[in-house]
């Protein structure tokens, strides 16, 4: 099972393809089969091997703060946060 | 209180701290540098802002961003400063928030001199930066009027949200007089500054201050909602003053000192059985016009001093509307009329009327 | 032994100091990484309802839709004046400007220079992308000997433009600044010194120490005519030779203060 997983937002992606280049899995693909409402070809996770450590680093270098990620954490290390 | 013996550059700068004036930015410039130097010494005192600008482009954005924090906030300086202004105050005024200036004018065009001058009417009257805005304009002729006018001036500017000029010249500013401040007025704490202020989006949505409208139509509405504010401002602000103009067949029109000087002409020629009367237009924008227009329905002839080459005559032109000869005697350079100048100004026109009847 | 237990945890997401409007900014183009990083330091020190940030006029004037604080926009080159009026009658607020470098080297050069001087306790970020992206590919201060823009179509001569501005040089020999320093946006690592200076630069103002500015090498694909990785690998490749990385002015107050923190 992956670590880690990452959600592009197609409002705000706009296909700069910047993080295709920097993750270290190489598993951000374009998705060349459909336009977001700007009109780019928006970024997506291509993971079928479950390689994503949700290191963040394609999330550091996009521009439009499209990127959410996600990561799986030891329960014990799961803090609740404080106000 | 008391009158005293006040020099105009220091009783405005008085007057604008008494106002409640929290911060001044300048930079220094003849003959208004006495304003400076006062808040320079003032304004630390009380806790408040000064500072000596690196020019006067940079002081009106300070004055900017100061307004945009939705304090009382002040620039002085004269007329080749002015000019360096001119860009601050038309985004100043695309933005909407209220900002005090005092122009000490002086002779020009270029460097000129030091000398009192009108010679900034057109400049400071009809808008002076790009694009479409009216500052409101009031000219004073007394260290008085430059007092009382310069407290008015930061309660117009916040009514309106707009900026108000006092244009006076480097006479004004050098004279002393005895005059009377005002009370000194509490300064308004960070809690009661104005609801659309930059202090902070805490507990409310954020503020934006801004005078960029890409969308056209939406530039439109910002300056339609300028005109209703002139429209406001052209019906409840008109200032003037007059003097014997009931029975006369000259009405002579001067502003700030020239109307001071055509003042004594006046008062002499009316010795000399002349019937002559004076308007002195105090609110230069907005122009009172309409009064223009009603003495223009009584009198023979008017007569327009000023000191420069006849930039208020355009207005008195349009307030007479064709109705009756309109003369124009000015000195220009930095050189202030004579009354006894005027007053011969007077007796020609008195010579005309009479031959023609 | 018991299956350990996961729990998907959510690592990054856009910051709250910033709007949920997208940008109009190009693809690819590192304003937007910069406004993420402001907007991620913002709310890392708890700040985004006393700060106040000031918008250029360049590509960026419109940052005030994208930042979720209160926000005024200057006149070309004029924002550090006008966050002068802004600071001295908001003292305990943090005020930021954030400008080009057409903006902040050219037209407003005497504007940063004197804010500097001052000291004024206003936080610069200086967007260094050598050309002017508002209007179209001009030449900026900052563009380099030889580059093309469409006002040297033949590549920036020196002998009639002159040599570019180099502003962190320029502003760490004032007195009055207190942290100089340049930073590139051209990749992950980069990127991630670039923030931590601008949480310094924003901490400097918090601690009332004088100005602070960050310089940001930053690419303009559209105008440079390249993809948005060609562009990060000019920055590298051009752009960090003339404009070297470092730390230019760090006040001895800086580093007492810290070592303050560490006991
Ligand atoms: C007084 C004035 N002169 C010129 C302009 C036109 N103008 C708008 S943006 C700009 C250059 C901006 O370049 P830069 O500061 O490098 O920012 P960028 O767009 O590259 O982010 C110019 C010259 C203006 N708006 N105002
Ligand atoms: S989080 Fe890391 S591994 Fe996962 S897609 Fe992004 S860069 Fe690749
Ligand atoms: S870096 Fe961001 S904007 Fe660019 S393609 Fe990836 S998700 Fe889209
Ligand atoms: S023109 Fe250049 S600087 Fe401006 S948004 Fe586009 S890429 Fe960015």
């Amino acid at each position: 099972m992956a670590k880690g997983r990452i959600v592009v937002d197609e409002t705000l992606c706009k296909g700069c393809e910047l993080c295709t280049s920097v993750c270290p899995k190489d598993l951000i693909r374009m998705a060349m089969d459909r336009l977001t409402p700007k009109g780019y070809h928006p970024a997506m996770l291509v993971d079928p091997d479950g390689e994503c450590t949700g290191c963040a680093i394609c999330a550091v270098i996009c521009p439009d703060s499209a990127i959410t990620v996600y990561r799986l954490v030891p329960a014990e290390k799961v803090r609740t946060p404080t106000a | 209180m008391a009158k005293e013996l006040l020099k105009g550059n220091v009783a405005f700068a008085e007057a604008a701290i008494r106002a409640g004036c929290e911060a001044y930015f300048g930079y220094p410039i003849t003959p208004q540098t006495e304003a400076l130097e006062h808040m320079a010494k003032r304004m630390p005192e009380l806790g408040r802002v000064f500072l000596q600008a690196e020019s006067e482009v940079a002081a009106i954005n300070m004055v900017y961003g100061a307004a945009c924090a939705g304090v009382r906030v002040m620039s002085s300086s004269s007329s080749p400063g002015v000019s360096l202004m001119m860009e601050g105050l038309s985004y100043i005024a695309g933005s909407e928030v209220p900002a005090v200036l005092v122009d000490i004018m002086r002779g020009g065009p270029g460097l000129g001199n030091i000398a009192p001058s009108q010679g900034d009417y057109n400049q400071i009257v009809k808008g002076g930066g790009h694009g479409d805005y009216h500052p409101v304009v009031l000219a004073p002729a007394s260290v008085q009027e430059l007092i009382d006018f310069t407290v008015e001036a930061f309660d117009i500017a916040e009514k309106y949200l707009c900026i108000v000029i006092i244009l006076a010249d480097g006479s004004l500013g050098q004279m002393m007089e005895p005059a009377e401040l005002p009370e000194m007025k509490k300064v308004r704490s960070v809690k009661e500054r104005p609801n659309w202020a930059l202090t902070g989006a805490r507990d409310r949505d954020p503020n934006i201050i801004t005078s960029i409208y890409m969308d056209p139509l939406v530039e439109e509405e910002l300056n339609r909602r300028l005109m209703a504010k002139q429209a406001k401002i052209e019906a409840n602000e008109v200032r003037f003053r007059e003097l014997m103009l009931d029975d006369a067949e000259i009405a002579v029109i001067a502003f700030g000192t020239s109307g001071r000087v055509a003042q004594s002409a006046v008062k002499t020629a009316r010795e000399e059985g002349i019937r002559v009367g004076l308007l002195r237009p105090i609110s230069l924008y907005p122009y009172p016009y309409e009064r223009v227009r009603q003495i223009a329905g009584k009198v023979k002839e008017i007569l327009v001093v000023e000191m420069n080459s006849g930039q208020m005559l355009g207005d008195v032109r349009i307030g007479n509307e064709g109705r009756v000869p309109i003369s124009f005697y000015g000195r220009q350079g930095g050189v202030i009329p004579l009354p006894d100048e005027v007053l011969e100004e007077i007796r020609k026109i008195q010579s005309r009327i009479n031959a023609s009847e | 032994m018991a299956e350990k237990e996961w729990i998907e945890t959510l690592i990054y997401t856009k910051s709250g100091s910033l709007t949920e409007l997208g940008t109009h900014y190009c693809p690819g183009c590192t304003h937007g990484i910069s406004h993420r990083l402001i907007a991620e330091v913002i709310d890392e020190m708890g700040i985004r309802e006393d700060t106040i940030g000031i918008a250029p006029v360049g590509c960026a004037v419109f940052a005030y839709d994208y930042f979720n604080m209160d926000f005024a926009e200057a006149a070309h080159g004029r924002a550090p004046a006008m966050a002068t009026g802004l600071k001295r009658v908001n003292p305990d607020k943090i005020v930021f400007t954030y400008q080009g470098d057409g903006d902040l080297a050219s037209i407003g050069a005497a504007e940063i220079m004197h804010a500097a001087g001052r000291g004024e306790n206003i936080t610069v970020i200086f967007i260094n992308n050598a050309i002017y992206g508002m209007t179209g590919g001009q030449m900026a201060p900052t563009t380099l000997p030889g580059q093309r823009t469409t006002s040297t179509p033949l590549g920036r001569d020196i002998e009639v433009h002159g040599f570019p501005l180099r502003m962190c040089e320029i502003l760490s020999q004032l007195d009055g600044s207190a942290y100089v320093v340049r930073r590139s946006l051209h990749n992950v690592a980069n990127i991630r010194r670039a923030k931590k200076a601008i949480r310094q630069a924003f901490e400097v103002q918090r601690q009332g120490l004088g100005f602070s500015m960050v310089e940001l090498l930053s690419s303009c694909p559209t105008n440079w005519g390249m993809s948005a990785d060609e562009a990060l690998t000019w920055i590298e490749e051009h752009m960090v030779e003339a404009y070297p990385l470092g730390d230019y002015k760090v006040s001895p107050s800086i580093a007492v203060t810290k070592k303050d923190e560490g006991r």
